[in-house]
């Protein structure tokens, strides 16, 4: 994808940026509030501007080979698009949701079965509607990613009045995405 | 084509075929999990994800999990890729589909999935198409929707790594 420049510092329009605890402490409830994250496990280990770590202990649940109880690519692929939505909600401009356009993840090896992942994501790039993240997950074994990923996701920011209102109710007429998911609980 | 039989009771060729995608699906815990069902009609598969509260990514639309989608998808195409290239397997019922060890699923390699809509709080479906299976690779499409079968909220393209065994090797399946 292209990355013309890293501007994580940017603060472009002096928007007022909130406070890095808010972030945090947003970012928290962002996993917290999703009812799919909790049934996997899923838990927000550190978080930074627009970077994020969350692990995902392994689950019988969670098998997708029974002949060798590996851990099923879609589990990893939820855990990654979080991760990403998380990173790219702890971005310094300060987003107020966002959805993933596309996401794509390369399967590099099987997860050690019995082990937790840990998946990292980085908002490398945004614009004043789309981020673009890139993601890494690890077991707890070897230097081998398990996966690694790459998407664009839509970015809503707070004072940007015309995308940034809450669409609260009509999904129905969604131009895309809908955001699947908003920080905002 | 085997030799001239005569044709098997359409109860007997049901039986085996339901009984070989049970065995394939169930063996697998992360379907049931997420509640995913498979409906057959002949060759041809539908999965269907059985909405559940569990199942939300966003509390406040509320919104299936992206990452519920993209499992959905990725389930649909492996056992859509498995189906295809086990088909003639079961059909001249070689696969011992009730007591033999089932064969392995294929691996993906990797997975692009595109989020078009936000997945309603209902029941969704899927369907794979594969569109090359060589002998070490396949390549699969697959297109999610709910209400209505030409509004997709979701499609993915994936790239699987076939499993060395099942007996013989179906070669160019369709």
């Amino acid at each position: 994808m292209d990355d013309p420049g890293h501007d994580h510092d940017a603060n472009p329009e002096g928007n007022p940026v909130p406070k890095r605890q808010d972030i945090v402490r947003i970012a928290r409830q962002f996993i917290g509030a999703i009812p799919f994250s909790r049934a996997v496990g899923m838990e927000l280990r550190e978080i930074g501007e627009g970077w994020a770590r969350i692990t995902m202990p392994y689950s019988a649940e969670l098998v997708g080979e029974p002949s060798t109880g590996v851990i099923h690519g879609g589990a990893v692929s939820a855990l990654m698009d979080t991760c990403g939505g998380a990173a790219v909600m702890s971005h310094p401009t300060g987003p107020v949701s966002t959805a993933t356009i596309d996401l794509r993840i390369d399967y590099m090896r099987a997860a050690t079965p019995g082990q937790t992942i840990t998946a990292e994501a980085t908002c490398y790039h945004v614009t004043r509607s789309v981020a673009f993240v890139r993601a890494v997950a690890r077991d707890e074994t070897g230097e081998t990613p398990v996966a690694t990923a790459s998407g664009a996701f839509t970015l809503q920011r707070a004072t940007s009045g015309r995308l940034g209102a809450r669409s609260s109710g009509s999904v129905e007429n969604a131009t895309q995405n809908e955001e699947h998911r908003s920080a905002i609980p | 084509m085997s030799a001239r039989r005569p044709p098997e009771p359409v109860g007997v060729v049901k039986e085996r075929r339901d009984r070989a995608l049970q065995r394939l699906v169930s063996g697998v815990p992360y379907i049931g999990f997420l509640g995913i069902e498979f409906d057959r009609h002949g060759d041809e598969l539908t999965a269907i994800l059985r909405f559940s509260d569990r199942l939300i990514g966003n509390p406040s639309l509320p919104a299936i999990h992206g990452g519920v989608t993209a499992s959905f998808l990725e389930v649909s195409a492996l056992i859509g890729l498995s189906w295809t290239w086990l088909w003639e397997e079961i059909e001249a019922g070689r696969l011992n589909e009730s007591t033999g060890a089932m064969p392995r699923l294929p691996k993906t390699i990797d997975f692009t999935v595109d989020y078009l809509r936000s997945g309603l709080p209902r029941d969704a479906y899927a369907r794979a198409r594969v569109n090359r299976q060589g002998r070490r690779y396949a390549s699969v499409q697959v297109e999610a929707w709910q209400d209505r079968r030409d509004k997709l909220f979701a499609a993915a393209t994936g790239h699987f790594l076939m499993p060395k065994t099942p007996g013989t090797a179906p070669d160019t399946a369709q």
